[in-house]
């Protein structure tokens, strides 16, 4: 079996092969249950976007008969196509065009005078295309006559296939291609930046004994509480033309690379955190304690066990931030300038040229490091082994003055980041007009005379957030404890993983179209989800279902297997277990869950933008169509707004935490064993 | 203990499915799904005046930017939400009218208005309320401290003094953008207007996604100059900004805000009233107290911050041009300026 191979790098402890097969049963169906779930919600959809962008179109010549009449009666029927082969005016890539394509008609004809009385006729033989006469559509296989005059009026319409034809023309556009090198460079190098300074937070939370680490720990936080857009808008009234700080980036503009990688690192800052945290929060005592008695250094204790035993978190990080950056619309569409990203491009062909299949042509595109990132995940986490064993002891960092005093800096140096940027847009919104009018005003907040819903969106937002965090914590820590606590079952398990990884590279967009394109066919048995509260709760899951994944998978994977042994040796059945150990060990990162579900359905906008309706209207999309409109300070007033419900909401969580984790987690730290 | 849980939960089902049942259907009320772009702050004055007529027919808004309307619409082509549009751009309304989405309807009243704001075909499958036109906005205090003079043509911004100063939409990106470029190609011919464009490039600060960007970006003092259109420079004006509302002497692109009849919906009889309603002389005065130029014949007012030569200037839009060579237009563009618009090149 798979299990001895993984935990063969340390000295195993006795495999004992559970024989519960009432468990074995209950867990398949769980994980069926699941299963579906990700398929519905996931690939399904997917599969409906990825056939769409094989779905061609090309103007089918032979499909067109003309006739002409120059005064000496109709001559023979012809086809396009013959009159293409004599006159060749219409070369062949030429024929290969987008849903909206249109070819006039009157190049068949090299005499053609739109002022001469000649008569033309013209039809389609099979109905599977049309023609345009002006903008009037015809679609019938009758014969139509037209005088010359409205002759050249008249458009071919393609008719559809399937092949790879989207595809060649998308890389032989270098406008298009291009931004796959940009996405890369900027989300490689967000990715770096934030990692690296999120480990160094995390790094000063768990390992030092500096002061006011639970503040430190909120606005670590707060960027996850606002919109992606909002850190463009604070980074425009902060570097901008305009800019009260614009100095600082001597000449430089915020628009473009340098805006993005800044408003990048803010937004993904606290999603590398929670990771990171997780993967540090628990680490054995035992080997520091080693390490110590073995006179290693500070230094090389750092490379030879924090980092390794920190290694997975790390990885997942890396992916996540990387994803996050490189699926990202909003903000490179407030600050990125002429800066061409993938999502951006994305929006680019749906929103502005109703391109649907080249905007599924680039999200396909936009999978491949989603690929990527799946199957080096896969092979990291092979050499993965459990940290925390049975006999684990947790680790309790000892106060060193200078060390904490480092921290405290590093950790005042990012808040600041953090805060200042917030502060930029609470300032923004309560300014009457800037930069021309200073006074302070709430008018601002008049949400209910601008675009996107008004107040009522608010509250929808906060319901989605609930219902949101409810069932998705359910689902999510369900499927990832079917995941990694399940034996055998290889094939279904990697399938489950590779569903579970893939809505971190689904941008928002394409995920919100492709359940267009799939719940909205009428043929579709779930069609009545569609235009309500439900499916955008669905969706939101789905969307953010990859981190709340990782994140259970994390703590998951440091309980050692041995729990799962022991249970079965004492006979107890896995739900005793799971309710028992399990849940009450996993409870941080079950809360960490839920909340990070619920701000995220308050922050998201991409995802649900095609999805939300006159009910559902939503405070995110609020800040979204006011920014566009013009209304940037309600935006960022609504953006505030956002961000104070979700602080009231973290807040809620830190008390909760607080009283259950005082319950549960006593085990961790030494001293409190004895109560 | 489990069946008598089904049964309960099964009773408490019934119970909210009849009062759920009860409570949608007040008497003779209709529901009607529309989809439009209009202004948010427009959209329950508009509903509220329609409502003093038709009391009995409920309207249910669905507002987006027009990009993302269309889309929408689009994307559900095969099993539509909507029964009417009102107010989404006239050029959007023709692809969708190629697609065979709208069932044609010749509303009351229609020779009141002028032709050119209505559909060629008879009956006509969308009619037009309201135009919206381009416009540069002009940022006053900004222009004095780079010691610009205000553009009086379009052929103005390609001077060198503009360099860098210029914001226009991305016409791959943004509805208002392509009606300057199919306006350029129309006014100075296809040559022409492509050798205007290349000029207009070299001073292009950047192109934005949205069409009301620049202007807003000009009110805020981001950029002296932004090229947008008339309404949102008035809206910004209004507001505040030091900007003016300049109409190139050359003429300005323009589109409408139309309504159509979407194919398939089972409220046709309610639809055809907003239809009629839509273009009432109540309406087109209600259209009136922000757009300064309606579809209604000699109705207009001067809207407050227009310029009074708005109407003359307005070129004779061929909107089955710009249709029909959209796309070409649009790859020409794209391989023009965008791939070059990368800042290491």
């Amino acid at each position: 079996m798979s299990i001895s191979v993984e935990t063969s790098a340390i000295p195993s402890a006795p495999i004992i092969r559970p024989k519960t097969s009432k468990d074995d049963r209950t867990m398949i169906a769980f994980m069926l249950v699941i299963g579906l779930y990700l398929i519905i919600a996931l690939a399904l959809p997917l599969y409906a976007m990825l056939s769409k962008s094989f779905s061609t179109y090309s103007f089918d010549l032979s499909n067109f008969e003309f006739q002409v009449d120059k005064g000496e009666g109709w001559s023979e029927p012809i086809t396009a196509l013959a009159l293409n082969e004599n006159l060749n005016v219409v070369k062949p890539e030429e024929l290969k065009t987008s849903s909206d394509g249109r070819l006039g008609v009157t190049a068949f004809f090299p005499d053609f005078n739109f002022r001469s009385p000649t008569k033309y006729r013209l039809r389609q033989i099979r109905l599977d295309s049309s023609f345009l006469v002006g903008s009037k559509r015809v679609a019938d296989t009758e014969w139509h006559e037209y005088e010359s005059n409205q002759f050249r009026r008249i458009v071919l319409r393609p008719s559809s296939a399937t092949g790879l034809e989207n595809f060649r023309t998308y890389f032989s556009t270098p406008a298009l291609f291009r931004s796959i090198e940009n996405s890369l460079f900027i989300a490689v190098l967000s990715t770096i930046i934030t990692v690296s300074l999120a480990f160094g937070f995390a790094y000063a939370l768990n390992r030092s004994k500096m002061r006011f680490k639970g503040v430190f720990r909120l606005i670590a936080m707060a960027p996850i509480l606002v919109p992606s857009l909002l850190p463009g808008i604070a980074l425009v009234y902060l570097f901008g033309n305009q800019g009260m700080i614009k100095g600082m980036l001597f000449g430089e503009s915020i628009y473009g690379p340098i805006g993005i990688v800044i408003g990048s690192v803010f937004f993904t800052f606290p999603h590398a955190l929670i990771i990171i945290t997780t993967a540090l929060a628990i680490s054995d005592s035992r080997l520091y304690e080693a390490a110590i008695s073995l006179r290693a250094s500070r230094w090389r204790t750092f490379w030879t066990v924090t980092i390794p035993g920190a290694r997975y978190g790390l990885i997942s990080a890396a992916f996540v931030v990387f994803n996050l950056v490189i699926t990202d619309f909003g903000l490179p569409k407030v600050i990125g300038g002429q800066y061409n990203m993938l999502a951006v491009d994305i929006y680019k062909q749906v929103i502005g040229q109703q391109n649907f299949e080249m905007g599924a042509v680039v999200s396909v595109v936009l999978l491949i490091p989603a690929l990527f990132a799946f199957s080096i995940d896969r092979y990291v986490q092979k050499r993965q082994v459990a940290v925390l064993t049975a006999q684990s002891v947790p680790f309790e960092a000892k106060p060193h003055k200078q060390f904490d005093l480092i921290c405290l800096c590093y950790c005042l140096l990012v808040g600041i980041f953090i805060v200042g940027l917030i502060g930029v847009c609470q300032y923004a919104a309560l300014i009457k007009f800037w930069p021309y009018q200073l006074s302070l005003s709430l008018v601002n907040y008049n949400f209910d005379v601008m675009d996107g819903g008004g107040w009522a969106s608010y509250t929808n937002s906060i319901q989605l957030g609930i219902y949101t965090a409810i069932a998705g914590t359910i689902l999510v820590f369900s499927g990832a404890y079917v995941v990694e606590k399940t034996n055998g079952f290889f094939a279904t398990r990697s399938a489950f993983q590779f569903l579970a990884m893939m809505p971190m590279a689904i941008p928002g967009l394409v995920l919100g179209l492709a359940y267009i394109f799939f719940f909205n066919d009428p043929a579709n048995p779930l069609n009545g989800l569609y235009a309500t509260m439900g499916i955008l709760v669905i969706c939101t899951v789905t969307h953010f279902y990859t981190v709340s994944h990782l994140t259970a998978l994390t703590a998951l994977k440091q309980m050692d297997r041995e729990f799962e042994a022991v249970a079965s040796s004492l006979k107890q059945p896995f739900y005793r277990l799971v309710s028992g150990v399990t849940i009450p060990v996993c409870l941080p990162a079950i809360l960490d869950i839920s909340i990070y579900l619920f701000v995220n359905a308050m922050t998201t906008v991409s995802a649900v933008i095609f999805l939300y309706s006159p009910d559902t209207a939503l405070a995110a999309i609020a800040v979204l169509n006011m920014d566009d409109a013009g209304d940037v300070a309600p935006a960022a007033a609504m953006g505030m707004m956002i961000f104070y419900t979700n602080v009231v909401a973290r807040l809620i969580h830190l008390l909760i935490s607080r009283k259950v984790l005082r319950r549960t987690q006593a085990w961790r730290s030494r001293e409190s064993v004895a109560d | 203990m489990i069946t008598r849980i089904f049964k309960k939960s099964a009773l408490i089902t019934c119970i909210a499915a009849i009062s759920m049942f009860a409570f949608t259907n007040p008497a003779f009320a209709v529901d009607l799904t529309v989809y439009t772009a209009i202004e948010a702050e427009d959209l329950k004055r508009y509903a509220e005046t329609f409502n003093k007529e038709h009391p009995d027919i409920k309207i249910k808004w669905v507002r987006d930017s027009t990009g993302i309307v269309t889309a929408k619409l689009l994307a559900e082509k095969n099993n539509p939400q909507a029964d009417v549009i009102w107010g989404i751009a006239a050029t959007s309304l023709l692809i969708m009218k190629a697609e065979g989405m709208f069932v044609a309807y010749e509303p009351k009243g229609l020779e009141n208005l002028d032709p050119k704001f209505y559909d060629t075909d008879s009956p006509p499958s969308w009619v037009g309320m309201d135009a919206w036109v381009a416009a540069i906005c002009y940022n006053t205090i900004e222009a004095a401290k780079y010691n610009l003079s205000p553009p009086k043509t379009w052929w103005d911004l390609t001077k060198a003094m503009y360099k860098g100063h210029v914001i226009m939409p991305n016409p791959n990106s943004s509805g208002t953008g392509f009606l300057d470029v199919s306006s350029w190609l129309q006014m100075f011919g296809e040559t022409g207007g492509w050798a205007y464009m290349d000029a207009l490039h070299e001073n292009i600060a950047r192109y934005t996604h949205s069409g009301s960007k620049p202007c807003k970006l000009a009110a805020a003092g981001e950029i002296p100059v932004g090229v947008s259109f008339a309404f949102r420079g008035a809206k910004s004006k209004a507001k505040g900004a030091p900007i003016d509302i300049i109409i190139p002497r050359e003429g300005i692109g323009w589109d409408m805000e139309a309504s159509a009849i979407i194919a398939g919906t089972d409220k046709l009889d309610a639809a055809k009233k907003l239809m009629d309603w839509s273009i009432t002389k109540t309406a087109m005065e209600m259209y009136n107290t922000a757009y300064a130029v309606v579809a209604y014949k000699g109705l207009a007012k001067p809207v407050k911050y227009f310029p009074p030569e708005t109407l003359s200037r307005l070129i004779d839009n061929d909107f089955d041009f710009a249709a029909n060579n959209r796309k070409r237009i649009l790859a020409e563009w794209q391989k023009r300026y965008d791939s070059k618009s990368d800042p290491k090149n």
